[in-house]
């Protein structure tokens, strides 16, 4: 596929209406006898890609109004890659991350774009067909392993209701595989038998590792998965987790606000700023030189441990009101860098050098426009 | 281990407790009430009977305050409650064991049963959240719970006792027959259970409903059920096994607790259907002021809500490791 | 009697978007009331509940404006069926009913709100103090409550009643709010302890305040939706026990309230006599009132949990 300007995908441009059909279509598969059809009339643009996410867009319904959450985010993902998703609080990364992985629940909804996973339109599969996918190919790791475990059964009882659920019932099967994954996360089997409270917290969020490797999936996806635990532990977990990733081969998308934690370890860093990309690129590109004012803002924010002592400096202002965005690019009000346009009209994404940004900066770089226009 | 210690000695404490406030109550009202009780009984009862009631009372004695307090307990403790004065010369304790299983089926049973459906619907309710189900059970059922027991029991006798005839609602059993365990007889305590049964289940259920409602709502919320999702797990066992089974806990205690509103109701169910259980006689007893018969069964309610509150104890215990662990 | 207990308590952090306030109080009790006014008009369960309730203090405290007769005065023919002159029929006593039931409305408000404010002030001062002062204090506290929960409160009430034979509206205020303070004082304490630890109050302490200052001008202000919360209950809990009580026989049978309307009706085999509207209006008012308050509870549960409000959308949508 030629890079070039791509066409729109046809059946999600529409928001509501597309959901609409979706839910309409979810409702025919779910009649018995009916073959399903599920979104495969549109090229992806990545062939080699095995997540292709475009201009997701991502809506609370809340009682003061509709909180758009996430803006038409695009991303592709290749085989064995390790994307990190930074940035401050509130600016949709978990949710995105959840609407990837089909796990929104009220007041929040997929109101527009496309998932496409193995080949398929995961915004559009019914449950069951949903199902199928979930853990197998891909698998989720939660931010805090207290919560994300159910405290009433033992973690060897919880691998064990994945693993039937997918299938796999001789009991022999079950007890081997859990006590492997155990084993692979550096955790003695005989914790199969306990409950999650009566692990510490870099265990219980290993185990939670280990069983999302039970399938040895595809794709893993982590929201803040350290943020629970103290530096020494976060670092040991990260490494871990590199270790299993080279092992298998699964690729990842690691959501986090710490941006040093994952630089070591992250092929793609992706920027999100009030819910949309701010820039996207190679990771060590957009360290050593990043073209987004708030990417700029960022590193600037962390100290180093060497090189010239110079005074903390932050970015002054606060994300925008998603109720209410700004008409302009999102960014502007705290932009040092900020033109009379950017007031005006909402920047595009803008490729240049291999980065994806969205600044005026960069219009006119060499290469046009690639994703859709906002 | 030390956990159940720590119960043990609550649940002794309020048996003190409820020894106690039998004790001093009569000697608290104005002009002690005993008086009046001992007057009125004077003739028809044994003097060793009288003179124990005086002591137990307080009335004309010379023992000291202490000493008084004393015997009450230690009499109360080893099962001597006296000799009822309404049912003159039946002891106490007789007619309090007679009362108890009528009180144990028709409240024990309903309530078990309307917890069990109330927590079901509960269930159903949050896991189907926008349905219609979930958008008129709160209304509904918040206003079938400030019901009074009482009159609903009256308007279900007026609906289907008096004017449709269906269903009978005096005494649990047509008294013109003898006790037996034949099938028949049976079958008539079944149908004299009938309305007492289902005005308990109309007022109780609500609050079960409810209350699972919410936590369940709570729960589905919590990021382990979200992970269940994540994980491919069937709805069923997502909603059962992961949602459902947390969210009862705090339900199991709630339960416990409410045992003594609903034992409350149950007196007035009694009442209103002449249904001779434990809340029958208590009022009974009242209205006669058969003072030891009044304090043996407030004993006795209070036990059964501290049993119930042993068992939901227990039941945590099984259902939640983490308590298991803290005690 | 089946309890509406609120479930969750009241943060005192209600989302209120700030669009809907005009003026923000600082004072936390203030605007503890703004959230709580706007919360009644915006949740549809708390608006009926409000107005179902200010209809019945209406109807309390001035009877006169809707019914004429004295609602004591057997001087009319028994048992009559409703009509233009008798909006309700007769009592089997002659007495005009549609007159018992609004008058029957006073004494039953009263021990509401008489009990309400009762028992939530005991509630507060103990609640509060167990929190606040810790140590042994809160550990003697917290078992009195404690042991007072358990022992059921519906008992012990008959027995304090059938003691005193028969209890008049001072009587049963008195008796309902010592009895059944100790339930909402739990609740109290909990948030109570919750807030202990927060900011504001470091800082009213190292400011130098007095402890009391601390506790009736930072702490209590600041459990305001919560505070309200408990008196609903207990007046709920009140209503329910009082009309109870008179029906058993042991409320005073000289007051005319709907509890005693009702233990006359049973008392003069009014289904028999085919009575129905002497059992029925009564219960419906009592029905009527408890609704008034267990709705505005409800909804004060919804308020402070979001998560249990009804969805915008109506539309089928399961969980899994």
């Amino acid at each position: 596929m030629s890079s070039g300007a791509a066409e729109p995908v046809p059946a999600m441009a529409d928001t509501a209406a597309g959901v609409r059909r979706g839910r309409f279509r979810r409702r025919l598969e779910a009649v018995p006898g009916l073959q399903a059809t599920t979104g495969a009339t549109y090229q992806p643009e990545h062939p080699d890609a095995i997540l292709d996410v475009r201009d997701l867009s991502v809506e609370y319904l809340l009682d003061s109004g509709t909180v758009v959450a996430v803006d038409r985010v695009s991303f592709a993902l290749m085989p064995g890659e390790f994307v990190a998703i930074v940035g401050e609080s509130g600016c949709g990364k978990s949710t995105l991350l959840f609407a990837i992985a089909q796990l929104l629940s009220p007041p929040a909804e997929i109101i527009g774009g496309s998932v496409t996973f193995a080949g398929r339109n995961m915004v559009e599969l019914t449950d069951s067909a949903l199902n199928a996918i979930r853990w197998k190919d891909l698998s989720v790791v939660m931010q805090s392993a207290m919560n994300a475990l159910n405290p009433v059964k033992s973690i060897g009882a919880q691998f064990k209701d994945v693993m039937r659920a997918h299938g796999v019932t001789a009991r022999q099967e079950i007890a081997s595989r859990s006590a492997e994954v155990l084993r692979m996360v550096g955790i003695d089997p005989i914790h199969l038998d306990s409950y999650p409270h009566q692990l510490s917290g870099g265990m219980r969020q290993r185990s939670m590792i280990a069983m999302a490797l039970l399938f040895t999936p595809e794709l893993v996806i982590m929201d803040e998965p350290t943020s629970a635990l103290d530096v020494v532990a976060q670092r040991s977990l990260m490494v871990q987790i590199a270790e299993l990733k080279e092992r298998f081969g699964f690729a990842v998308i690691f959501v986090t606000h710490d941006m040093s934690l994952v630089s070591h370890f992250s092929d793609r860093l992706m920027v999100m700023y009030a819910g949309q990309v701010a820039e996207l690129g190679p990771t060590r590109q957009l360290f050593d030189s990043p073209a987004h004012p708030y990417t700029v803002g960022l590193m600037d924010a962390f100290p180093s441990i060497r090189g010239p002592r110079r005074p903390l400096s932050g970015i002054p202002g606060s994300p925008p009101d998603l109720a209410r965005p700004p008409q302009g690019c999102r960014f502007a009000p705290r932009c040092p860098k900020v033109m009379d346009r950017c007031q005006a009209d909402p920047p595009g994404l803008y490729q240049v050098d291999g980065i994806d940004v969205r600044c005026f900066l960069y219009e006119g770089a060499v290469g046009a426009d690639r994703w859709s226009k906002p | 281990m030390r956990f159940a210690l720590r119960r043990l000695g609550f649940f002794l404490l309020t048996l003190w407790a409820a020894l106690t406030l039998n004790f001093v109550l009569p000697r608290l009202m104005p002009g002690n009430p005993a008086v009046a009780m001992i007057a009125k009984f004077k003739g028809g009862v044994s003097p060793q009977a009288l003179k124990a009631l005086e002591t137990q009372f307080g009335v004309q004695t010379h023992q000291s305050l202490i000493s008084q307090y004393g015997s009450y307990v230690g009499n109360m403790a080893t099962g001597k409650f006296g000799v009822s004065l309404s049912q003159y010369p039946a002891s106490v304790g007789h007619i309090v064991m007679d009362a108890i299983p009528w009180t144990l089926g028709l409240v024990g049973i309903t309530t078990i049963f309307a917890f069990l459906l109330g927590t079901g619907i509960g269930i159903l309710g949050a896991w189907r959240r926008g349905g219609l189900l979930d958008s008129i059970m709160p209304p509904t059922f918040v206003i079938t719970s400030v019901i009074p027991y009482f009159w609903l029991g009256l308007v279900l006798i007026l609906i289907f006792g008096v004017q449709l005839k269906w269903l009978p609602y005096f005494f649990s059993y047509d008294y013109t027959l003898t006790p037996s365990f034949s099938l028949s007889f049976i079958g008539n305590v079944i149908e004299h259970a009938i309305l007492p049964a289902v005005t308990l289940l109309i007022t109780t259920i609500g609050t079960w409903i409810l209350t699972m409602r919410n936590t369940m709502i709570t729960t589905l919320a919590e990021d382990y059920v979200r992970m269940a999702r994540a994980k491919g797990l069937p709805s069923r066992r997502i909603m059962l096994d992961y949602a459902a089974r947390n969210a009862i806990l705090p339900n199991l205690t709630g339960f416990a607790m409410s045992l003594g509103f609903v034992l409350g109701g149950a007196i007035l169910i009694e009442y209103v259907f002449n249904y001779q259980g434990v809340g029958y006689w208590l009022l009974a007893a009242v209205d006669n002021e058969d003072y030891p018969l009044m304090q043996a069964l407030f004993l006795l309610i209070t036990v059964a809500v501290l049993v119930a509150i042993l068992i939901s104890d227990i039941a945590t215990a099984v259902l939640d490791p983490r308590t298991r662990d803290a005690g | 009697m089946a309890m509406i207990r609120p479930l969750s308590a009241p943060g005192p952090d209600l989302p209120v978007p700030v669009s809907r306030l005009s003026a923000r109080s600082r004072n936390p009790a203030v605007r503890g009331l703004q959230r709580m006014t706007t919360a009644i008009r915006s949740n549809r369960k708390a608006t009926w509940g409000f107005v179902l309730l200010v209809l019945f203090c209406l109807v309390s405290a001035f009877p006169w404006v809707l019914a004429h007769d004295d609602p004591s005065a057997m001087i009319y023919p028994v048992s009559l069926g409703p009509s233009a002159h008798h909006l309700l029929g007769t009592t089997g006593l002659g007495q005009d009913m549609f007159a018992q039931l609004i008058w029957g409305a006073r004494p039953v408000l009263l021990i509401a709100f008489g009990v309400g404010l009762g028992a939530t002030g005991i509630a507060v001062l103990i609640g509060v103090a167990a929190a606040y002062l810790g140590g042994w204090w809160d550990a003697v506290l917290n078992l009195v409550v404690d042991v007072l929960l358990v022992i059921p409160l519906f008992p012990l009430l008959i027995i304090i009643a059938g003691y005193l034979h028969s209890a008049g509206t001072l009587v049963m205020i008195a008796v309902i709010t010592f009895t059944g303070w100790s339930y909402t004082a739990r609740q109290l304490r909990s948030q109570a302890l919750s807030l202990r630890n927060r900011d504001f109050l470091e800082a009213a302490r190292v400011r130098g305040e007095r402890r009391l200052y601390i506790v009736v001008v930072e702490i209590i202000p600041t459990m305001t939706s919560l505070i309200v919360a408990s008196f609903l209950t207990n007046a709920l809990y009140a209503v329910l026990f009082s009309t109870s009580l008179q029906f058993i026989g042991l409320g005073d049978p000289t007051v005319v309230s709907w509890g005693t309307m009702l233990r006359s009706a049973e008392n003069n085999e009014a289904f028999q006599t085919g009575q129905a509207l002497w059992i029925i209006a009564p219960g419906l008012c009592i029905v009527g009132l408890g609704a008034a308050f267990a709705l505005l509870n409800y909804a004060f549960d919804e308020i402070g949990n979001p998560a249990l409000r009804p969805l915008r959308r109506a539309r089928v949508k399961r969980s899994g």
